[in-house]
């Protein structure tokens, strides 16, 4: 049986920061570790030299400023980027799109009990119609999100329509928030990307879109990146939400992900209850990640 | 796209550069194999399989084999593929039955892997074969997860069993165990047990489903795995071994573009065949997993076997044999060609099938832009046509093309090339049903040998066909249209009467036949 292991790096350097020396076999582990973490070999290979460049700068031979200067670093990279969210216009209109099962409907759930909780108004808009039973799933989530949910009129009806309805609903009422949920895709699929765009373009006839968030499971290796690059293509995304963290993954490829597109990490979600969700903060994270 | 190629483009761009040498140096191994270490890694192969399989490769690569065979570049090739095809499991596996029904097959995997999806497909995949599959619905934890597998169930046609509502209500070990019992009172002889998603380090979790393992005694344990999943692929695995240990593996989403990472690590690690592999959404894109096609896939091989198959399966034997008939007596008119057209879609998406063939990584890129619509569009202009000008193109004048132009709403020059293409197809399809060499990669596995050549040349006339036309969707059309012909042939002709007949050759088809491919792409520049 699996033990519940701490969502960490730590397991996997332990051994190596104890070690009274750095010698080959740390970077050898080093290695490892970030590979196995899933950083990708690029990543690896860079963070890798910064850190041999480092230990020669400082001659130092401690495994445990290796330790500070990897946390350090990994830092360093998280946080160039702004992780705030931009949710000022009235109606503010977030789009939540990803590829199939890596949890939207789940993280829509959870941000908007985290937007309640702020005081803040919000709908939800059911534009997954192609998944059985999406739409109660949504539906269910937005119940104990308290959130508002505007669901489509038939089965199968155009997801555009739907997300257009939402809008049009929060505008009536003076709901501050929308957030809308669509089908997950395969980024693979053009005319299923083209539907997206077309969802953006229909929602800005009647609001600009405020977010557009790229939720990615932290089990997803380095095709992440081709995910992020082709969403970013059609739906214009402006923040990446990662899943599925409280899980063994340690979701390494969102560093990659980040620092090829330059799109920042703005939410973080830990588990199933409806309060697992956090911001993002660039020094609790590599915190955890290092340990 | 460098940085993002899969797996295929990376090995292959290796390849090349291999085969450049006439011997290889100590040197150019370590070259090679650090390439191929970049590249697995990248498909997110997991370390530690990375590194036994490098290693492997490397020893073997400088060890005599190689330095004997006339083409040492070729030969590394080919170890690759050997090596690869080993980690899989060798040989494909087939769902083991119960002696006494039902058979319980039981889903297990993480949360979003697509367990559900897979109790639908698997469902109606068994009821194509003569069985009488019940779903049960033992997920009670994902919001309306009940609901989901509900409509699956009625999409695929088949019984469900869902005493709870779900949402957090209820007992899944119960459910699961009374599932199993319903279905013997009611005769269904094969359930489907779906379950809830878990992480593997949620031991609560993993004891629960251990416990519905307990209850129902399954014939089959099936892991579901995201094709897209990234180093984390060998704890699951590992979590899941040791929780309910699994007999078989399912890899899902596997019509992304990630392909190969995590069915190599959980091969390897658990050593636990794969034995289905799921490609789309829809409740069809479900399919037997072949150990050697995946490893051909892999390495870019094409995936011929699968094609074929595929093509049997969507073609009516009677109508082919008609067609051939009329091939040979020259009596094919538009009107057959657009049957044909909509027997092939019959068959599938195309994007996929030209996928399977050999070299088609390279057209990959050309392959994203290629709308499906455009057989629609196709279909449109032969529908504009009056039932004469069917049977007989040469009724076709200018003025007739106009009016069916607009009919179709295209141009003239689109309904001038859909001529074209028709006149060509039927003259290949002439010499083809009268005994001559066909020219379509559908052919080649059927006399060995031989077959493997006249691939070669196939997958050749392909290439050039390919870069005369400077449309990517006309291109593809045009190989859609070929491939219409290389498919109605092996039926028309005889070839695999029935299913069995076609199954019992795959067996021993393919190492012939993938030496034949890893000459082809050895010789192609």
């Amino acid at each position: 049986m699996a033990e519940r292991t701490p969502w960490s790096l730590s397991g996997a350097l332990r051994g190596m920061f104890q070690r009274p020396t750095i010698t080959e076999d740390t970077w050898d582990d080093l290695e490892t570790a970030l590979v196995g973490a899933d950083f990708g070999p690029d990543v690896t290979e860079a963070v890798i030299d910064e850190l041999r460049a480092n230990v020669e700068r400082y001659r130092t031979t401690d495994p445990r400023d290796l330790q500070r200067m990897l946390r350090e670093t990994i830092e360093e990279r998280l946080s160039k980027y702004d992780t705030t969210l931009r949710l000022t216009e009235r109606p503010a209109v977030v789009l939540v799109v990803g590829v199939n099962g890596v949890g939207k409907t789940t993280t829509i759930g959870k941000f908007a009990r985290f937007l309640g909780t702020y005081g803040r108004s919000v709908v939800v808009g059911a534009a997954d119609t192609f998944r059985a039973a999406a739409v109660d799933q949504l539906a269910t989530w937005a119940e104990r999100g308290g959130a508002q949910i505007v669901r489509p009129q038939q089965q199968g009806q155009d997801p555009a329509s739907v997300a257009f309805q939402t809008v049009e609903f929060a505008k009536r009422t003076g709901t501050e928030i929308v957030i809308i949920d669509t089908a997950g895709r395969l980024h693979t699929k053009g005319g299923l990307m083209d539907e997206l765009t077309k969802i953006r373009r229909v929602v800005e006839k009647q609001a600009p879109v405020s977010e557009v968030l790229l939720v990615l499971d932290a089990t997803t290796g380095q095709n992440g990146l081709a995910q992020a690059q082709a969403f970013i293509e059609h739906a214009g995304v402006t923040g990446l939400v990662v899943t599925k963290l409280d899980g063994s993954a340690k979701g390494g490829f969102v560093l990659a992900v980040q620092e090829q597109t330059g799109i920042p990490i703005k939410l973080v979600g830990q588990g199933e209850g409806i309060g697992d969700l956090t911001g993002f903060t660039p020094h609790v994270f590599a915190q955890k990640l290092v340990g | 796209m460098a940085t993002f190629g899969n797996l295929s483009d990376r090995l292959a761009d290796t390849f090349k550069n291999l085969r450049k040498k006439g011997s290889l140096s100590a040197s150019d191994v370590d070259g090679t194999v650090r390439e191929i270490r970049r590249a697995l890694l990248e498909a997110d192969v997991a370390f530690e399989v990375v590194k036994d399989f490098t290693s492997r490769v490397r020893e073997r690569a400088l060890g005599d084999e190689v330095n004997k065979a006339l083409n040492p570049a070729q030969q590394v090739v080919q170890i690759v593929n050997e090596e690869l095809v080993g980690i899989l499991g060798g040989q494909q596996r087939r769902l083991e039955f119960a002696k006494t029904p039902p058979t319980v097959i039981m889903l297990a995997g993480l949360q979003g892997a697509g367990k559900t999806t897979l109790a639908g497909k698997l469902a109606k995949w068994l009821a194509k074969d003569g069985h009488t599959p019940l779903l049960v619905a033992a997920d009670l934890q994902r919001p309306n997860a009940v609901t989901q597998l509900s409509v699956v169930a009625e999409q695929a046609g088949v019984a469900v069993f869902a005493p709870e509502p779900g949402n957090g209500v209820g007992n899944p070990v119960k459910v699961a165990k009374d599932g199993v019992a319903y279905a013997r009172s009611r005769q269904y002889d094969t359930v489907i047990v779906d379950t809830a998603g878990r992480l593997g380090v949620d031991a609560e979790l993993m004891k629960q489903a251990a416990n519905i393992r307990k209850a129902v005694d399954p014939d089959e344990v099936l892991f579901v795995i995201d094709a897209m999943i990234g180093q984390d692929a060998v704890n699951t695995a590992k979590a899941f071994q040791d929780g309910v240990d699994f007999t078989g593996v399912v890899l899902s989403k596997l019509d992304g573009d990630a392909r190969g990472g995590a069915a190599l690590s959980v091969a390897s690690v658990t050593g636990r065949p794969i034995i289905f592999a799921s490609t789309g959404e829809g409740l069809d894109d479900f399919e037997p997993f072949h150990p050697d096609r995946m490893a051909s896939r892999i390495l870019d091989l094409g995936d011929i076997l699968t094609l074929i198959e595929q093509a049997q399966q969507a073609f009516d034997e009677e109508e082919a044999r008609k067609v051939a008939e009329k091939f040979a007596t020259d009596s094919f008119t538009l009107e057959d060609f657009l049957k044909q057209m909509q027997q092939l879609r019959n068959m599938g998406s195309i994007k996929k099938m030209i996928g399977m063939l050999p070299g088609a990584g390279a057209m990959r890129e050309q392959l994203d832009s290629f709308d499906e619509r455009e057989i629609v569009r196709t279909e449109a202009i032969i529908q504009s046509m009056t039932p004469a000008e069917r049977r007989n193109a040469k009724l076709l004048n200018g003025s007739r093309r106009l009016r069916i132009a607009r009919g179709a709403g295209t141009t003239v020059t689109e309904v001038n090339q859909l001529v074209q293409r028709f006149e060509q197809a039927a003259k290949m399809m002439k010499t083809v049903a009268r005994g001559g060499v066909p020219q379509m990669p559908g052919m080649g596995p059927i006399p060995g040998a031989h077959g493997g050549a006249s691939r070669k040349q196939a997958a050749k006339s392909k290439k050039k066909s390919g870069s005369r036309s400077g449309n990517p969707a006309k291109r593809a059309a045009e190989n859609s249209g070929a491939a219409t012909s290389g498919a109605a042939v092996p039926a028309g002709s005889g070839f695999g009467l029935g299913l069995g007949g076609g199954a019992a050759r795959s067996v021993d088809a393919p190492s012939e036949d993938e030496l034949a491919a890893l000459q082809k792409f050895l010789g192609r520049g």
